[in-house]
C-alpha cells in the first residue's frame, strides 16, 4: 500500500546512532592496536558486526519497516555465514 | 491505494520499490561477501605476509574515511526525515553535505592510492612482482580490487544522490513520493556497510 503512513524518525535518533558508531570505530582502532594474536581479528569483526547492526536497524530503517524485510536481510546474512563455514570446513580439514 | 487523480498509468508503489532496492542490495552484499571470503581464505593461508603487507596501509587516512562515511550516512538518513516533514531546503542542504563528504572521501582515496603508486605498488607493477612475496601480492591485489570496487560504488552512489536531489528540487520527489530518495539512502548505507568491514580487515588488523 503506497498510502501507508510514514514513520518520521526524529533527528535525535540519527545523532545518537552516529555518536555510537564513532565511539565503536575508535574503540575498534584502540583494541586492534593491542597485540592479542588471533583475537585481534575476532575483536575487529565483533565491532564491525555491532556497527552493521546499528546501520541496518536505524539508518536503513529496518526497525520501522515491516518485519518481513528484516527476515529477508537476516536470511541473506545467514546464507553468507553458512557459505563461510562450509568454505572454512574445507580449508581447515583438507 | 493512492488516490487515482492522475490520468494514464501511474504505478507509484513505495513498498514494491523498497523490496526491489533490498533485493538489489542483497546481490551487492553477496558480491562483496564473495570477495571477503576470498580475502579470508588467502589471509588464512598467508598470515605472515598479510600481516606484513597491512603495515604499508595508512590507518589514519582509513580512519578519517570511516568517520566521513559514517557522518554522510547520518546526513542522508536525516534528509529522508526532513523530506517527510516537508522541509525541502533542509533536505537539499543535507544531500549537498552528503555529496560533499563523498567527494572528500574520493579525494582521500586518490591521495592514498597515489602514495602506493609512488612506492611502486600497483597491480602487476614490477616492484610488487619482483620484491614481494606471493602473499603480499595477493594482499595488495585484494586491496586494490576491493577498495576500487567500493570507490566505484561511491561514485555511483553520488550520481544517484545528485539525481534524487535534482528531483527533490523539482518537486517530483516529495513527502508522498519519497522512494527515490529513500532508495538512494539505502544504497549509500550499503556503501557505508561495506566500508565498515573493509576498514578493519585491511587497515586495522596487523
Amino acid at each position: 500500500m503506497s498510502e501507508e503512513k510514514h514513520h518520521v524518525v526524529p533527528y535525535r535518533v540519527y545523532v545518537i546512532v552516529l555518536l555510537a558508531l564513532l565511539v565503536l570505530t575508535f574503540a575498534s582502532i584502540g583494541i586492534t592496536s593491542i597485540e592479542m594474536g588471533k583475537f585481534t581479528v575476532t575483536a575487529a569483526l565483533v565491532f564491525a558486526c555491532i556497527k552493521t547492526y546499528l546501520v541496518l536497524t536505524y539508518f536503513m530503517h529496518l526497525k520501522y519497516d515491516k518485519k518481513y524485510i528484516t527476515a529477508m536481510v537476516v536470511f541473506v546474512f545467514v546464507l553468507f555465514f553458512v557459505v563461510i563455514v562450509i568454505t572454512f570446513l574445507d580449508y581447515l580439514y583438507r | 491505494m493512492e488516490q487515482n487523480t492522475h490520468v494514464g498509468h501511474d504505478h507509484y508503489d513505495a513498498e514494491a520499490s523498497k523490496i526491489g532496492m533490498w533485493l538489489f542490495i542483497f546481490t551487492e552484499l553477496l558480491l562483496f561477501g564473495g570477495l571477503f571470503i576470498v580475502y579470508s581464505v588467502y589471509r588464512f593461508m598467508n598470515q605472515d605476509a598479510f600481516h606484513l603487507a597491512a603495515e604499508e596501509l595508512n590507518t589514519t587516512i582509513g580512519a578519517i574515511n570511516t568517520i566521513l562515511l559514517l557522518v554522510s550516512s547520518m546526513t542522508i538518513a536525516m534528509s529522508t526525515s526532513t523530506l517527510q516533514l516537508k522541509k525541502k531546503g533542509a533536505t537539499l542542504a543535507l544531500l549537498a553535505v552528503t555529496v560533499l563528504i563523498g567527494l572528500i572521501f574520493l579525494v582521500n582515496k586518490y591521495f592514498e592510492w597515489g602514495t602506493k603508486f609512488e612506492h611502486g605498488i600497483w597491480p602487476g607493477s614490477e616492484h610488487l612482482l619482483n620484491d614481494f612475496s606471493q602473499g603480499e601480492i595477493l594482499f595488495f591485489g585484494l586491496y586494490f580490487v576491493m577498495t576500487g570496487l567500493h570507490a566505484l560504488h561511491i561514485i555511483i552512489g553520488l550520481i544517484i544522490i545528485l539525481v534524487a536531489a535534482w528531483r527533490v528540487h523539482k518537486g517530483t520527489v516529495n513527502e508522498n513520493r519519497a522512494s527515490l530518495l529513500e532508495n538512494s539512502g539505502l544504497y549509500w548505507h550499503l556503501v557505508d556497510l561495506i566500508w565498515i568491514f573493509l576498514f578493519p580487515l585491511f587497515y586495522l588488523i596487523h
